[in-house]
């Protein structure tokens, strides 16, 4: 019998603690997957943040250390100090970077740490239930403002990506999704370009990836992912923000 | 080895190099900027890395990436940079990194001053962050000695695998004294098997958290650590008598304020009035066992220090209401004077 498709071996056998429909399960594939084709599987060190994604060092095949609230960015930095030439890099939700972590996300692209940043947005806060996050869209049912987001009231979303890619120390950011199979093929080449990018020590890389959130959307995984594709990918456009000029 | 003027904050960051310390992560604020200063200039030369960062927050989570990733990784801040790395220590004492962590205690609460104070006791010893924890806080009196406990301090932070406070003020930081480095003492450390350095294909992942969703698994990670911590104060309490043979008062105070504090106990000396000292070396774990062994002619204890009443609670509670406890104190950056301090005493004594 021939294998046409096997685990991952930068993932561990267990199994995930995501909703249905989650889409953080790609996203661990992917990252997985491009560490163990670039050969740096056995020298990562990856950072977990808090959020949904905080138990990621379950399921990664790497090294990991778990940060505090938003602080991910700055112990990569302590960690890529100890280990200039090793692999690092950090996994942060929408609730993590974009609110509590916006100076450590904006510090380590201005200083140009060579690590990778994979930002999960999903336009909410999942693990605690589905409050309002920086990304929230107008109008947008959550917890905590459950007539729609405000932008009188709330301000509009923030795009990361845009505002990481004008910080000088910044390598190469790019906005992607994993809404259909396409999509996670690009969104696979783009944290391919992350780490490349890491490992050329061209500087800081951060690539944001669009994802589902079905539970606290209050929508089933294949509405989730057209809701995605009409409502998210208009609001935070996908492409390549900033990348070295050889690339 | 010739002594050698120097100035507080640059004797603790020389002696940090001596000490092993391999990574600096730091953020400004007076009255600490000497040590960045000078390890920003020397510290590159001896093959160390010094970064600043952007914030207290950022400063003390690279110390806990860089502990967790191996590197012998240090901070240094005053009071209210103290209180916003916090949360960081929490962390780093629930995950057990080594690390040290210097604090140029001034005034508070708030912004407060710049001027010496140790109001930050609580704040070092009660811990600000969240959940059971202590940290081994070591209080040194002169510059000779700050730089003796700056060099152990990564040892010891490493054998407890726990975060070590070298509890500094306004005045011993700025003060300038002769100090003299010797080789610090070798000792034997555990081996770091715990660090994510990259599997290398060799090993299961290793994993650096403080996250235990499992109440008995959390219970049992706080009863190791508290195990732990009993060992510390079994082993590690220190502290300096001074003239406390036929005292009728005994004096406690640590750091800057001991200083004078024996100066007092000279002037009284002088006069015939005998007065002595416990100077705690430790504050956690406080010495309790010195007020344990009291002379007979001690009648009361009288606590002093720059702040409105910290310290004075560990002593009642080693001194367990065998004897009276009173408390003198200057706060807001106010250095109290020997004379004051001797005035004090006789007032205690009936004898002003």
């Amino acid at each position: 019998m021939t294998v046409v498709h096997a685990r991952s071996k930068g993932l561990t056998d267990r199994e995930t603690h995501y909703c249905p429909g989650c889409t953080h399960g790609i996203v661990h594939r992917l990252v997985a997957e491009v560490l163990v084709e670039e050969g740096l599987l056995n020298e990562a060190i990856g950072c977990a943040a808090v959020g949904c994604s905080i138990l990621s060092y379950n399921y990664l095949n790497v090294d990991m250390v778990e940060s505090a609230h938003g602080r991910a960015p700055a112990v990569a930095t302590g960690v890529k100090r100890v280990h200039p030439n090793k692999p690092v890099f950090t996994y942060q939700g929408d609730g993590d970077l974009a609110s509590i972590g916006t100076a450590e996300i904006v510090h380590v692209a201005h200083r140009g740490e060579k690590i990778t940043t994979i930002f999960v947005n999903n336009a909410i806060y999942g693990m605690t239930g589905g409050q309002m996050a920086p990304t929230t869209l107008p109008g947008q049912k959550v917890t905590t403002a459950p007539d729609g987001r405000d932008p009188a009231h709330a301000g509009l979303p923030l795009r990361v990506a845009e505002m990481i890619a004008q910080v000088p120390g910044a390598a190469y950011v790019e906005r992607v999704s994993v809404h259909n199979p396409a999509a996670v093929r690009k969104a696979k080449k783009a944290i391919r370009n992350g780490f490349l990018c890491q490992m050329a020590g061209h500087g800081f890389s951060l690539i944001e990836v669009l994802s589902t959130c079905p539970t606290g959307w209050g929508l089933s995984p294949i509405e989730s992912l057209k809701w995605l594709e009409d409502n998210m990918i208009p609001y935070y456009p996908l492409g390549v923000l900033r990348a070295p000029e050889e690339a | 080895m010739s002594k050698t003027l120097m100035k507080g904050n640059e004797a603790l960051a020389l002696a940090a190099i001596k000490g092993g310390c391999t990574h600096f992560f730091g953020y400004p604020i007076t009255p600490q900027n000497e040590i960045p200063e000078f390890l920003a200039r020397e510290f590159p030369k001896a093959g160390g890395v010094f970064l600043q960062a952007e914030s207290e927050l950022a400063a003390i989570n690279m110390v806990y990436g860089a502990a967790a990733a191996g590197g012998r990784a240090m901070t240094s801040s005053s009071s209210p940079g103290i209180a916003l790395m916090q949360e960081g220590m929490s962390s780093l004492a629930a995950a057990e990194l080594p690390c040290v962590i210097v604090n140029a205690q001034r005034g508070g609460p708030g912004l407060g001053s710049i001027q010496p104070s140790q109001a930050d006791y609580y704040q070092m010893t009660r811990g600000g962050g969240n959940g059971d924890y202590r940290i081994l806080s070591l209080a040194p009196a002169t510059v000779q000695e700050g730089a003796e406990m700056m060099m152990m301090a990564f040892d010891l932070a490493e054998i407890y695998r726990t975060p070590v406070f070298i509890v500094s003020d306004g005045m011993l930081g700025q003060m300038m004294e002769p100090v003299e480095f010797h080789d610090r003492p070798l000792r034997e450390l555990p081996e770091k098997d715990w660090t994510v350095v990259g599997h290398g294909g060799v090993r299961p992942p290793n994993t650096v958290k403080t996250l235990a969703l499992d109440p008995t698994v959390l219970e049992q990670r706080n009863l190791t650590l508290q195990a732990k911590y009993a060992r510390i104060a079994t082993l590690e309490a220190r502290h300096e008598s001074y003239r406390t043979e036929g005292a009728e008062i005994i004096l406690s105070a640590y750091g800057s304020t001991a200083r004078i504090v024996k100066n007092a106990i000279d002037l009284l000396a002088e006069e015939g009035i005998a007065v002595g000292l416990i100077r705690p070396q430790t504050l956690w774990p406080f010495p309790v066992a010195a007020f344990a062994e009291l002379p007979d002619s001690c009648r009361m204890i009288l606590t002093v220090e720059m702040s409105c009443g910290q310290m004075v609670d560990d002593v009642r509670l080693a001194v367990n209401g065998r004897l009276p406890v009173a408390f003198y104190g200057r706060s807001g950056g106010i250095i109290p004077v020997p004379e004051e301090i001797a005035m004090k005493v006789k007032t205690l004594l009936g004898r002003a």
